[in-house]
């Protein structure tokens, strides 16, 4: 058995919570199962007893997703997680209406995995088009009233991966309804954490996913609210209502499910809890800034603040040297040597982009580990700043 | 700790080494030249510090202030290392790749930090050239001084970028076109920088945008 104190696993402080979890052992439990004894797939309607548990699991998991999203079974589609879920929502929609329409819009804080794909559908032909956010990361409801028109699809997310702003789902939805616009929401982030009811909000696609909940990976979901017929991306079989074809993922689908479970009120609570205690901390290092906004619009597991005068990497690195796992939104750390489209698109400067730091806690993070965490930053800024010309430049004119 | 650190982030154990332990670092205040290359908006800059002995041309000492990645640390760090104690004409042969193998590689993504240190260095060696009568400011100078001003789009020095339409040096003046528009935070940022680069050289400065072309 692993150790595990916390969320401390082989002494590290993990609070990358947003980019993946450790999976929870209850999770390995049900998914061991799966795996060892009841290995069956669903094939038809009469199955052997192994294809029937097998069946079982998964309409059973099918219903613990929709439960969670106030959506019927027969309107979720497993994929193999919210990238999927987010190309199967975005092209299967753009596509299969495109003889009545060829415009799509999306926020430009949205997931890479939304945005290359809107790229992907400009270069096709569509007429793809970005909504600005305020200083906060919230989409302007006029601007989405007056940009939507003609469109086929809306989509956009619910909390943001990198500065956790909540949007106003319910209201965007009644500008999608009164426009007669597909709306779809990638709630990888948010869902279980945050309330997700796709009738009241007016959704009719809504992408989940499994990791960032102690779930396993290459498990997600996507809500296809009925009526709405996107194309598949994946053919060879009538599977999942015939939006996805392939073999299911039972184990990872009974993971899931479980993994869903296991959240509840009291987890997210605690982990709003710790971060606000971080903001707290974290913005009494000088020269900090928090990006996104405060309190309940905000996910209850995203920190992100800005150090001035130091790059993002190089804090990075100096933490996990330290044994803390944090992550960031400057260029030098991504594998495309792009500054955070994030910051930029709330106003932020170079320089605040590659000096933004997320942390994300967990359900089993502690209080104490918040501390040592900002214990940490604040030494590997100060020795940051020591040697930054632009810190430098700052003590001189001040 | 229990971990191993060799090529963590894609870095060798000695690129860390640097990284936590900086050699030569912070500002110098008697220094005889100083240079600004890489920029803010790239998340690349290194200012750097050398006293050269006027006779022997040697480097006396040399230290480099930071912002920036760790392997902008770490190169900086290995080039300051290498070069110290050398003279102009010695420094002048060690290489960007030079850099990059003292320090037992990089990251393919994190050669142009070793390329910016090494740019660092000549822009010093230039500039001290340049005060000392040695070296005409012309626009083959200024050409060179610019390559360690830096695109945040592109990544790459302005002139590769083609942003700088046209160079002048007469009057005592260094004239510098660029392809930006006026106004803009991209012209704004990069005029700031070739200020910062050319800090010291006692030539007026003129950098010119193009006119704005949208209509309000």
């Amino acid at each position: 058995m692993l150790h595990v104190e916390g969320g401390l696993v082989g002494g590290m402080i993990y609070l990358d919570n947003a980019e993946t979890t450790r999976v929870d052992p209850e999770v390995v439990e049900v998914m061991r199962l799966y795996m060892l004894e009841k290995y069956g797939v669903p094939i038809g309607e009469f199955g052997s007893t192994m294809e029937e548990e097998s069946s079982e699991v998964l309409e059973g998991a099918r219903e613990v997703i929709a439960r969670r999203i106030n959506a019927g079974p027969g309107e979720i589609v497993f994929t193999s997680g919210g990238t999927e879920s987010n190309a199967l929502a975005i092209k299967g929609v753009a596509h299969s209406k495109r003889h009545e329409g060829t415009k799509v819009v999306a926020s430009k804080i949205e997931h890479l995995s939304v945005l290359d794909t809107l790229r992907g559908l400009g270069q096709g032909g569509f007429d793809t088009l970005l909504l600005d956010v305020d200083g906060e990361g919230f989409v302007d409801l006029e601007g989405v009233r007056r940009s939507v028109d003609g469109a086929r699809l809306v989509s956009v997310q619910h909390a943001n991966q990198e500065i956790g702003t909540l949007q106003d789902l319910k209201a965007i939805g009644e500008v999608c309804e009164e426009k007669d616009v597909l709306f779809h929401c990638d709630a990888v982030q948010s869902f279980t954490k945050e309330p997700i009811d796709v009738e009241k909000m007016g959704i009719h696609l809504l992408s989940v996913s499994s990791h960032l909940i102690h779930g396993p990976k290459g498990v997600g979901a996507l809500f296809v609210r009925k009526g709405v017929h996107p194309e598949p991306l994946l053919l060879g079989d009538d599977r999942e209502f015939g939006l996805r074809a392939g073999t299911p993922n039972i184990p990872g689908i009974a993971g899931f499910a479980k993994a869903v479970d296991l959240v509840n009120a009291e987890t997210v609570e605690r982990m709003r809890g710790l971060r606000d205690q971080a903001i707290d901390l974290l913005l009494e290092i000088e020269d900090s800034k928090l990006n996104g906004p405060r309190g309940e619009r905000r996910l209850c597991n995203n920190v992100n603040v800005t150090f001035r005068y130091v790059e993002g990497e190089a804090v990075l690195m100096h933490a996990d040297l330290e044994g803390l796992v944090i992550n960031t939104g400057s260029a030098c750390y991504s594998e495309r040597l792009e500054v955070s489209h994030v910051i930029r698109a709330i106003g932020g400067t170079h320089e605040e982009a590659h000096g933004s730091i997320r942390l994300s806690p967990s359900k089993w993070t502690t209080g104490g580990e918040i501390v040592s965490a900002s214990e940490i930053l604040d030494r590997v800024v100060e020795k940051l700043r020591k040697v930054s010309p632009l810190a430098r430049a700052r003590r001189v004119s001040t | 700790m229990s971990f191993s650190m060799a090529r963590r982030f894609g870095y060798t154990d000695l690129v860390i080494e640097h990284f936590r332990n900086p050699r030569n670092i912070g500002e110098m205040e008697d220094a005889d030249v100083t240079a600004k290359v890489g920029s803010v908006a790239c998340g690349d800059l290194i200012k750097l510090y050398v006293k050269i002995d006027d006779d022997t041309k040697k480097i006396e000492d040399i230290s480099f202030e930071s912002y920036g990645c760790a392997a902008n640390i770490a190169t900086s760090s290995m080039m300051t290392e290498l070069v110290k104690g050398k003279t102009i004409e010695e420094a002048r042969r060690v290489t960007y790749k030079t850099i990059a193998e003292a320090l037992g590689g990089l990251p393919k993504v994190k050669v142009h930090c070793s390329v910016l240190s090494r740019q660092s260095l000549d822009a010093a060696f230039m500039k001290w050239e340049a005060r000392k009568g040695l070296r005409e400011v012309d626009e083959r100078f200024v050409r060179r001084i610019l390559r360690g001003v830096l695109d945040p789009i592109e990544g790459v020095d302005i002139i590769s970028a083609k942003m700088v339409e046209g160079i002048r040096v007469a009057d005592g003046k260094i004239e510098i076109q660029l392809s930006l528009e006026e106004g803009t935070e991209l012209a704004k940022d990069i005029e700031e920088d070739i200020k910062d680069a050319f800090e010291g050289i006692p030539l007026a400065l003129d950098v010119q945008h193009r006119k704005g072309t949208s209509t309000g």
